[in-house]
């Protein structure tokens, strides 16, 4: 199986790695597609026999429901425990049952009965217009599924008939097979379907399992025995891989589980350049859930909490108390570094439920953001308060998203001072003197960067947007799409001219776009001028790495020198070239995992002891 | 017996909430149906409740009828407010 030379085609294939971590091995391949069920007439004294066959197979499926739900009872897979329990109560139903009743009464097969009652279920939830209640038409497809195949006397085949250290490769996966993850072997995950929030991703990260989804097609270019390689980090899958990938990857595995041993003592390195200069090293996040990983990846604070989510999926808004509760818990988890919270960001498209607003040509540009918020401002003043009240501790700062000008800027500052003097006629706690920062990610706000850092406390620059609104990139359109260039001298002029301007006026400057996490520009950042990164709280260790291997002076010269070639992919090749030359193992995504942290880590126990020095204080806390 | 109430859990009528919701009314002998806007469905049916896609806030209809009308409404209205236990 693993050790002959397979005669099939290397194939290379780039998805979205969900759950960090490396795995080599053979397929299994889990079929999911339809099973073909016979429909056929029966005869009236045939109903109920039928009847009792179907009845037969309804029994022994919530079994094996039940079974599964048994084998999963730990605290971590509550919400399976959950889910799984709705797919036996599907099994239930009373509009499955009787629908299927009256089918086979009427002359049909239990299958085609079956068939008939499930379509016409499943029709009225891809009617729905709320996606989450939508989708529950998968778990209905997976119940009934099961049932088919307890008719037809199929096995269903589950991941506990994975032998041996196995990857799953499949279209999606249920619930059901999420859930007996726990038990299996399973030593990676490939699907065709999936996203960054789904179970399996959950799932995945949360055993340490490594796996990549949304890979399209790859269920139907594999079969259960082809090896496979996958790196569930930056999303590389080759299938059938050559002995130099084997290699490859062999090795990116040995140094990924060194990588892991030595995470706990690594977190606990500061990030300073070779000669010094610390760097602040902070997560974006937008999920409670992920405060775990800025601890455990050595974030030293919140760069960026996205609050758009606690105004998805419903028809009202949130209160007051939710907003607090929820910052609340951002506060405590990073107590005593810094949190920045970031206002309300998205369009006014996506508040048609709750206020009618009429829907937009041109969102991006559009009713959004802090122009959203200073037209309404009872839902903004909401959001304020519940940061200053959560801000009682002292550690979280407001971020305002897309301002253009400082207009905007005083105009929610004196909203913020309106609703100070709300919560203090209230007699309620909350922080008084909060820092008060912008995204910088409009080509105004660049132009402006020097009057605007006379009004706020912070700068962090959402390149993302900025490169996107400066180079005028309309993002639905793929003609235009080739323009998106990170390195672009419009791009890297801008960002200096804010560190500058943030410097003038000595307040700090972040970065928190994809830039940020990607080792390829760190040298680039740092040598324009940036001393604080805000990234997914995975890139932290690779990107301290990355600082701890730069000189800050030699940084500075390649910035400079940059700054005066003419285009963007000139600016590419000389980049890369240097980087190469710095860093003779560098390759831009996996430069983490080849390099041994042991030297690393002896160095730094020196290093540490400098930290008071540098300003970073060590973390005892483990969490 | 009709009582109303507003959802007023995160989730809404999600699939965990309905099915303690389906789990609790089917202990009762009462017919039970649930109402959310201009859909009804019956109260015992998860497949129902799901497709009433009842997002925080909505405001939903209870109408119980039978011998143990009373219990029934009691304890579901209690789930209903009591936020299915969420946090």
């Amino acid at each position: 199986m693993a050790g002959e030379e397979t005669k099939t085609p290397l194939v290379q294939l780039k998805g979205m790695g969900v759950s960090e971590g490396v795995a080599l091995g053979p397929i299994y391949l889990l079929e999911r597609e339809r099973v073909a069920a016979p429909h056929s007439r029966i005869l009236p004294e045939e109903a109920e026999a039928e009847l009792a066959r179907f009845k037969k197979a309804l029994t022994a499926t919530q079994r094996q429901l039940e079974l599964i739900k048994k084998r999963i009872q730990t605290e971590e897979s509550r919400d399976l425990q959950y889910i799984i329990d709705a797919q036996v109560l599907i099994l239930k139903d009373v509009l499955l049952l009787q629908g299927t009743e009256d089918g086979i009464r009427q002359g049909l097969n239990a299958e085609w009965a079956l068939e008939l009652v499930r379509d016409r279920i499943k029709t009225v939830f891809e009617h729905l217009g709320d996606e989450y209640f939508r989708e529950r038409r998968s778990d209905v497809d997976y119940a009934v599924e099961r049932l088919l195949r307890s008719l037809l006397k199929r096995r269903v085949e589950s991941i506990e008939d994975v032998k041996g250290n196995m990857i799953v490769a499949a279209r999606d996966l249920s619930p059901a097979d999420t859930a007996q993850m726990v038990h299996s072997r399973v030593i990676g995950f490939i699907t065709d379907m999936g996203s960054k929030s789904s179970h399996t991703a959950i799932m995945a990260r949360s055993l340490e399992i490594p796996a990549v989804v949304g890979l399209k097609n790859v269920s139907q270019l594999v079969k259960t025995g082809d090896v496979v390689a996958i790196d569930g980090f930056t999303g590389e899958v080759v299938i059938n891989p050559d002995a130099a990938t084997r290699q490859r990857f062999a090795e990116l595995k040995k140094s990924f589980r060194s990588y892991q041993t030595q995470l706990p003592r690594y977190r606990r390195l500061p990030a300073v350049t070779r000669d010094g200069s610390p760097v602040r090293l902070l997560a974006n996040i937008e999920l409670l859930e992920e405060l775990g990983a800025v601890k455990r990846y050595g974030a030293e604070g919140v760069g960026l909490y996205r609050t758009e989510f606690l105004f998805m999926n419903r028809k009202d808004l949130p209160t007051e108390e939710e907003h607090y509760q929820n910052y609340r818990k951002v506060a405590e988890a990073v107590f005593p570094r810094p949190a920045v919270i970031r206002t309300l960001d998205i369009g006014g498209d996506k508040f048609v439920s709750q206020l009618e607003l009429a829907p937009e040509l041109n969102p991006a540009m559009g009713l959004r953001a802090i122009r959203f918020c200073l037209k309404e401002p009872k839902i903004f003043k909401t959001q304020l308060k519940g940061i200053l009240r959560a801000g009682e501790l002292g550690n979280l700062k407001i971020m305002l998203p897309m301002i253009s000008g400082v207009e905007e800027v005083r105009a929610a500052r004196e909203i913020i001072e309106e609703v100070q003097a709300e919560l203090k006629k209230d007699r309620a706690r909350f922080a008084s003197g909060i820092p008060i920062g912008i995204m910088v990610e409009t080509p105004s706000a660049v132009a402006a960067a020097d009057l605007l850092a006379r009004e706020v406390d912070f700068f962090s620059i959402g390149t993302n947007d900025l490169i996107q609104y400066s180079l005028a990139i309309d993002r639905a359109n793929a003609a235009v799409s080739y323009l998106y260039e990170p390195l672009h001298p419009g791009v890297l002029r801008m960002i200096r001219s804010v560190a500058d301007a943030g410097r003038a006026q000595q307040i700090r400057v972040a970065i928190c776009g994809e830039m940020a996490g990607d080792p390829f520009y760190t040298a680039v950042l740092l040598g324009l001028g940036l001393e604080e990164l805000s990234m997914s709280p995975y890139s932290i260790p690779r990107i301290k790495r990355m600082i701890r291997m730069i000189d800050q002076v030699e940084a500075r010269n390649l910035a400079d020198r940059l700054l005066g070639v003419p285009t963007g992919s000139e600016i590419a090749s000389l980049l890369t070239k240097k980087m190469e030359e710095w860093f003779p193992d560098f390759r831009s995504d996996q430069v983490f995992y080849k390099t041994s942290l042991d030297d690393e880590l002896t160095k730094g126990v020196k290093d540490a002891e400098h930290d008071t020095h540098l300003g970073i204080s060590s973390r005892r806390t483990s969490g | 017996m009709t009582s109303q109430y507003t959802i007023a859990n995160r989730l809404g009528l999600h699939a965990r909430a309905a099915a303690q919701m389906v789990k609790a009314a089917n202990r009762f002998t009462s017919e039970i149906r649930v109402k959310s806007g201009d859909r009804e469905v019956n109260g015992k049916s998860i497949m129902g409740i799901l497709t009433l896609a009842a997002v925080q806030g909505s405001l939903i209809v209870l109408t119980v009828e039978g011998p143990d009308e009373k219990e029934a409404l009691n304890l579901l209205g209690n789930l209903i407010m009591g936020k299915f236990g969420e946090e």
